[in-house]
């Protein structure tokens, strides 16, 4: 495959990215779905949308969070230097808010009355939940009966800040069978609802616009890494279910031919165990055709989508942004796993070693970083996106470890 | 589409000659296992059908409402596939010739089967058409431009957010005939205006000259007559699919009597369609 001047000029007009990405809706949503694109490219016009997004980001949610040097962790694994981007400490607890802020200021200049949104672990619709009660709008979130069931503190979280959490009964019962009784909603309530996704996956425009909202965290490392070591970093690593923090991190960075990428999908019990035993879409999976995209999906001989599995509720979704299925094929990010063990070993590495209780989603990451960093030399910088905290996930590992709260 | 000699076209022709508006039953294949599908099939054009859809299954149907979902599910717990409704359709075709068949869901299981190898295989089973509800016009290269070189119909839906600027975009590749979503929801909820239908297909037709299906929400006989006063032909999927459930035991085993009495339901539409404009 022929090497493009630039890897950040996607996507093409039609919302692809090379021959991911698409907008795969009904009829009834096409109208809108070309409503959101033309307003977004509108409000990207405007310095006023600009400044006031840059606004919350400081103000409300703490931006910018640090890029943290891991002294412990760099010594013990005693190779590359670690550097934690600090997404956990965002208010709300990970990265999610970044794309929240943005949509929701996109959703008030359109003149939408009501926001939907799906959630798997329950992060973006904290998120979406919180900026709803600062705009004063009306939030529905669907959830799967499942994920209900095993993250009961963020579904009160939810509902604390105002929003009204509906349970999905069908399919599986876990994010896309939520992804799916939203799509539903929003086809019913056209004219004053806004669907307001979580990931950098969906109908064009919404991967676009959420890599866009979240891009702040590699505009961020690019400039604290300048301050710190005076340089570019020379390797980033991120944790990728539908793939919103990976493509934050990485799409600044993207055109530096020096700086290497890695993300890292759920690789759940391992992937040699079959497609219902891990959620890595890109490693295990092959391109199909979901909730408006083209892009690697999890699915059997005849198309049929596939329930995967991850310790970690926020990467157990069968698909992954098409951005990523586009940098996986021409080769410019390399696409590895981690398995439930090895997250929960670094887990527990990073919170011994550093102080920090880490999402399960970016413990993925860190696994991976564990493998690598220490065949690499002192003067390799490494950056890890620590998308999340982990006070939601206590609960779960307890469960692992087979200790009894 | 005077060029058009296909079934679909042809059984729009003799309805016209008739003087009366169609009947389209919708089933999903393999629902709720296949040999009673195959018997709701064979049984449905002389209950009164004049066009059958039949439901390609899918995992994911996000465009449909609770009573499709769940016979996509039962479909594919039944071990229902494309290959299989593809069979079933071919078994259906040594018995009728006439009755056209038209395939409706989701892309996905055409693109895991391989869209040129679907089209034939579909066109030789005795497909006439193909509603992919998650194909809108802006995709028309995946699927509708090679569907209509392999001489099967895409049938486009129009919806009530179809407006006039977007129109002509949507009719521009349809053909067989328009699919007119009366509501903007999922199937099988709420109903529409018999007015706004009205008003909606004379806005459709003043745009082309394919005949005009009506559904979503068509429950009863009634409701079918009063859609097939204004529109070419009704469309009844979820109340029929509903009938299919009803008749299904505890463990999900169709019940004795469950294939006569989707049928007779059927009749009945059909008798309520053949006497709107009596």
């Amino acid at each position: 495959m022929t090497r493009p001047n630039t890897y950040r000029s996607g996507p093409d007009e039609r919302g692809h990215f090379g021959i991911y990405g698409g907008r795969f809706v009904a009829e009834t949503l096409m109208p809108l779905i070309l409503e959101v694109e033309k307003a977004y490219k509108d409000a990207k016009a405007d310095p006023a949308f600009e400044g006031e997004i840059r606004q919350q980001l400081k103000q409300y949610v703490g931006r910018p969070n640090p890029l943290y040097y891991a002294e412990r962790l760099t010594e013990m694994l005693g190779g590359a230097k670690i550097y934690f981007k600090r997404e956990e400490l965002n208010h709300t607890g990970a990265h999610k808010i970044n794309n929240c802020i943005g949509q929701i200021l996109l959703a008030r200049r359109m003149g939408k009355k009501r926001i939907i949104a799906e959630t798997g672990a329950g992060q973006h619709g904290v998120a979406t939940a919180t900026v709803c009660a600062l705009y004063n709008m009306p939030c529905v979130i669907y959830m799967g009966e499942t994920d209900i069931a095993r993250q009961q503190p963020n579904v009160f979280r939810m509902k604390l800040l105002g929003a009204e959490v509906v349970p999905v009964t069908s399919g599986a019962r876990t994010l896309k069978d939520a992804m799916n009784e939203a799509l539903r909603d929003w086809v019913t309530n056209v004219a004053d609802t806004y669907y307001l996704i979580g990931t950098a996956a969906g109908p064009h425009p919404y991967p676009m616009m959420v890599r866009d909202f979240q891009s702040v965290i590699g505009d961020e490392v690019r400039t604290q890494m300048q301050e710190l070591e005076g340089r570019l970093p020379d390797s980033l690593v991120a944790c990728v279910g539908g793939g919103s923090n990976a493509i934050g991190l990485f799409h600044p960075f993207l055109d530096e031919p020096t700086v290497q990428m890695i993300a890292v999908e759920a690789a759940g019990h391992g992937i040699e165990k079959g497609p219902l035993e891990h959620a890595a879409s890109i490693t295990g999976g092959r391109p199909g055709v979901l909730h408006g995209n083209r892009t690697y999906l999890l699915q059997d001989e005849d198309g049929q989508i596939l329930e995967g599995h991850s310790i970690s509720a926020g990467l157990d979704y069968p698909g992954v942004g098409p951005e990523h299925s586009w940098l996986h094929d021409i080769g410019r990010v390399e696409y590895v796993s981690a398995t439930d063990q090895e997250t929960l070993d670094a887990f527990q590495l990073c919170a011994r070693t550093e102080g920090i209780i880490p999402a399960l989603e970016s413990a993925h990451a860190l696994a991976e970083i564990v493998k690598r960093a220490p065949k690499l030399p002192k003067d390799h910088l490494m950056v890890l996106c620590l998308s999340g905290r982990g006070d939601k996930d206590i609960f779960s590992v307890a469960q692992h470890l087979g200790v009894k709260l | 589409m005077s060029t058009d000699t296909g079934r679909i076209a042809k059984r729009f022709a003799a309805l016209k000659a008739e003087g009366r508006a169609g009947l389209v039953t919708f089933i999903t294949a393999g629902d709720p296992d296949l040999e009673t599908c195959r018997a709701l099939l064979d049984g449905l054009p002389a209950a009164g059908a004049d066009l059958i859809e039949l439901g390609l299954p899918f995992s994911d149907p996000m465009a449909d409402g609770p009573a499709i979902q769940a016979a996509s599910l039962r479909a594919l717990h039944a071990g229902t596939t494309a290959r299989k409704t593809l069979d079933l359709v071919r078994g259906f075709r040594e018995r009728d010739a006439d009755t056209p068949i038209i395939l409706m869901g989701y892309f996905n299981p055409i693109h895991a089967y391989g869209v040129d190898r679907f089209l034939a295989d579909a066109k030789g089973a005795g497909v006439d058409g193909l509603i992919i509800v998650d194909l809108p016009p802006e995709e028309d290269e995946e699927l509708c431009i090679p569907a209509l070189k392999a001489g099967v119909n895409f049938i486009r839906l129009a919806t009530p957010t179809t407006d006039e600027k977007r129109l002509p975009t949507v009719l521009q590749n349809t053909s067989g005939f328009v699919y007119y979503v009366s509501i903007a929801g999922i199937t099988g909820t709420a109903s529409a205006d018999n007015a706004a239908v009205g008003a909606a297909v004379d806005r459709l037709k003043r745009h082309t000259d394919l005949p005009v299906a009506v559904g979503f929400g068509i429950k009863t006989p009634e409701q079918a007559a009063n859609i097939a006063r204004v529109a070419d032909a009704a469309v009844v999927g979820s109340a029929i699919v509903t009938r299919i459930a009803d008749g299904l035991d505890a463990a999900g085993k169709a019940r004795p009597g469950l294939v006569e009495d989707v049928l007779g339901f059927v009749r009945d539409l059909a008798a309520g369609v053949r006497r709107a404009r009596g």
